[in-house]
C-alpha cells in the first residue's frame, strides 16, 4: 500500500525564512508517529502545511489522494473564542461535519454519536454546559470528543498533552492507541520523550532541519538530541538565498 | 384609557400601522444580524457599514432625487463594495478587519462627500440622515420586507458555518472551504439590513435596531438561540413602545425607538440573569456541586 504522506523536500516558512528545512520522507497508512524537536523547531508549521494552512516555499507534501475532510488537526494553540454561547454538545457535534455538512439534521443516530464521543473521552453529563465553564484538561477532551467524530483517516496533533494533568493525558493517549489500533494514521508533536519511547514507534526528530527519522529507539538517541538542541531559532534578515540543489537533508 | 394610549393611535391611523409592520420587519431581519456582529465582535463594524452607505444613499438622492430604488441601490452598492474589498484584504493580507474596515469607510465618505460638492447643491439629506418611520409609503415597506425575508432565509443558510467560523475558525478552515464565503455573505446581510433600516431610522441609527437588542439579549440567555430570539423580541418591543412614546409626545420616532431600547438596556444590564449586576452583588449562597 502506497504512502499517506509524502513529503519531497519540503521547505515551509515564512517570509521565505525557512521554518522547515529541506524535509523529505513517507509516512505510511496506520503509522503511529511522534514529531519531537525543540520550540521554534518547525513541528506546528510542518503540520500546518500537512492539513493546507500554509504552502510550501519549495517542494512538495502529496496527501496520497486523501481529502482535505479526511484530515482532523488538532493545533496547539487553539483559536476559539470560549466565550461564545454554545454547549459542549453542538460544539462536539461540529465533528460531524463531514456527514452532515451545511444542512444535515442532527438525528438520534448522531446525537447517540456525539454522546458517546463524550462518554468516550469522560465528559459524561457535560452535553449542555457551554464550551466557557470548561477547564483546560476538560476543554482538551472536548476536543478529542470532536475529532473522534471527525472519523478521519489522518489525525495530526499538535502537542495534546501540554499543560494538562497525568489522568488526563492517559486516558487520551489511550484514545490515541485506538485510533492506532483501528488503522488510522495519527501525527503528533510531543516533548515527553519518555512518553513517546513508551507509546510512539515511529519518530522524527526535527530542528528545523530534519534531524532524524525513524524507529524511535534509533531516533531519539543522546547524541540526536544534541543536535537538535543545537539549532539556532534565530531567523537571520540577511540570510543569503538557499542553494536551490542543495542536497535533501535527510538523516537516516 | 390605556387604549387609548396603546392601541388606537394603530387602529386609527394607518401610518402607525405600516410604521409598525416596517418596524417588526426591521426587527426580524436586523436583530439577528445585530446578535452575530456583538459576538464576533464587530458591533463597532456595523456602525462603520452605516457610515459606509451613506454618500451611496446620497449619490443616488443626488441622480434622481428621493427615489427610493436609487438611493436603496447607491447605499447597497457603496456598502457592498466597502464589505467585500475590506474583507478580501483582512483574509488575504496582516491587516486585521477593523482596520481594513475603517480605511474603506472612511475613503467611501470621502469620495461620497467629494461628488456631492462637485454638483454643489444643497441638498436635504435629512431623510437619509435620520429617516422617517412614519412616512413609509407601500413601495417602500414591500422593500423593508422583502429585505428581511431574505435574510433570514440566507441565514438560515449560513447559519451552521457561520456559528463554527465564530466558535473556532480554523477548524472552519479545516473541514471546509465555506469560511470565506460565509463571512461575506454575511457582510452583505450587515449591508442589506442597514439600507433596510436606513428608509425607517436613517443611516446614523438604524445599526440601533441590530446592536442594542443584541446587547439586551446577551444579559438573559446563555445560549445562541435564545439569545436571537430574545433580541427579536425586544427589537420589536422597542419599536412598538418607541412609537407609542413618538405618538404621544412628539418626540422624533427613530430616536424615541433607540432611546426605549436603550431603557431595556440598562435594565438588562442592571437585572439580567446572565452576569446582570444585581445579581453578581447578589449571588445567593453557593451550592454543594
Amino acid at each position: 500500500m502506497s504512502a499517506h504522506l509524502t513529503f519531497r523536500d519540503v521547505t515551509l516558512g515564512y517570509d521565505r525564512h525557512p521554518a522547515v528545512h529541506h524535509l523529505s520522507g513517507e509516512v505510511a497508512p496506520g503509522a503511529l508517529v511522534a514529531l519531537v524537536g525543540p520550540n521554534g523547531a518547525g513541528k506546528s508549521t510542518l503540520f500546518r502545511g500537512i492539513v493546507g494552512m500554509l504552502k510550501p516555499l519549495a517542494g512538495s507534501i502529496s496527501l496520497g489522494g486523501l481529502d482535505a475532510r479526511d484530515i482532523a488537526y488538532l493545533p496547539q494553540s487553539v483559536d476559539i473564542d470560549r466565550s461564545f454561547p454554545i454547549s459542549v454538545f453542538d460544539f462536539v457535534a461540529t465533528g460531524l461535519w463531514r456527514s452532515s455538512g451545511l444542512f444535515g439534521g442532527i438525528g438520534k443516530q448522531r446525537q447517540a454519536k456525539v454522546l458517546a464521543a463524550l462518554a468516550a473521552v469522560g465528559l459524561n453529563g457535560f452535553e449542555r454546559r457551554t464550551i466557557g465553564t470548561l477547564s483546560g484538561g476538560q476543554m482538551q477532551r472536548m476536543l478529542f470528543a470532536r475529532v473522534l467524530l471527525q472519523d478521519a483517516r489522518l489525525i495530526v496533533l499538535d502537542e495534546p498533552f501540554n499543560a494538562i494533568d497525568a489522568k488526563t493525558s492517559a486516558d487520551l493517549l489511550k484514545l490515541v492507541k485506538h485510533w492506532h489500533a483501528e488503522q488510522r494514521t495519527v501525527l503528533a508533536a510531543l516533548h515527553d520523550m519518555d512518553l513517546v519511547r513508551a507509546n510512539f514507534p515511529e519518530t522524527v526528530l526535527l530542528a528545523r532541519e530534519p534531524v532524524a527519522w525513524g524507529a524511535t529507539a534509533q531516533v531519539l538517541t543522546s547524541d540526536n538530541l544534541l543536535v537538535a538542541r543545537r539549532m539556532c531559532e534565530a531567523f537571520d534578515d540577511s540570510a543569503a538565498l538557499c542553494a536551490a540543489d542543495h542536497a535533501p537533508a535527510r538523516a537516516a | 384609557m390605556l387604549y387609548d394610549v396603546l392601541i388606537s393611535p394603530f387602529t386609527e391611523f394607518e401610518f402607525m400601522r405600516r410604521a409598525l409592520a416596517g418596524i417588526i420587519a426591521l426587527a426580524l431581519g436586523g436583530a439577528p444580524i445585530g446578535v452575530f456582529l456583538m459576538l464576533r465582535r464587530m458591533s463597532l463594524v456595523g456602525d462603520a457599514m452605516a457610515h459606509a452607505i451613506l454618500p451611496g444613499a446620497a449619490i443616488g438622492f443626488l441622480i434622481s432625487g428621493l427615489n427610493l430604488f436609487a438611493m436603496t441601490f447607491g447605499g447597497l452598492i457603496a456598502g457592498f463594495a466597502v464589505a467585500i474589498l475590506s474583507g478580501i484584504v483582512a483574509r488575504t493580507t496582516e491587516l486585521k478587519e477593523d482596520a481594513s474596515l475603517a480605511t474603506f469607510y472612511l475613503v467611501s465618505l470621502a469620495l461620497g462627500v467629494t461628488i456631492v460638492s462637485m454638483r454643489g447643491t444643497n441638498i436635504d439629506l435629512l431623510h437619509v440622515l435620520f429617516g422617517n418611520i412614519l412616512a413609509l409609503d407601500d413601495q417602500t415597506l414591500l422593500v423593508i420586507a422583502f429585505n428581511a425575508t431574505i435574510t433570514l432565509l440566507v441565514m438560515a443558510v449560513i447559519y451552521r458555518p457561520l456559528v463554527i467560523e465564530c466558535v473556532d475558525p480554523v477548524f472552519l478552515r479545516t473541514v471546509s472551504r465555506s469560511g470565506a464565503p460565509t463571512h461575506l455573505v454575511f457582510l452583505a446581510l450587515v449591508v442589506v439590513n442597514l439600507v433596510n433600516g436606513f428608509h425607517a431610522l436613517g443611516t446614523l441609527l438604524a445599526v440601533g435596531l441590530m446592536i442594542l437588542p443584541a446587547g439586551i439579549a446577551r444579559f438573559w440567555s446563555r445560549d445562541i438561540s435564545g439569545m436571537i430570539a430574545i433580541a427579536v423580541a425586544s427589537a420589536m418591543v422597542s419599536g412598538y413602545a418607541g412609537l407609542v412614546l413618538s405618538f404621544q409626545t412628539k418626540v422624533p420616532s427613530g430616536p424615541a425607538i433607540i432611546l426605549v431600547a436603550a431603557l431595556l438596556y440598562v435594565f438588562s444590564v442592571l437585572f439580567g440573569n446572565v452576569s446582570g449586576l444585581v445579581r453578581q452583588l447578589f449571588p445567593g449562597r453557593h451550592l454543594e456541586a
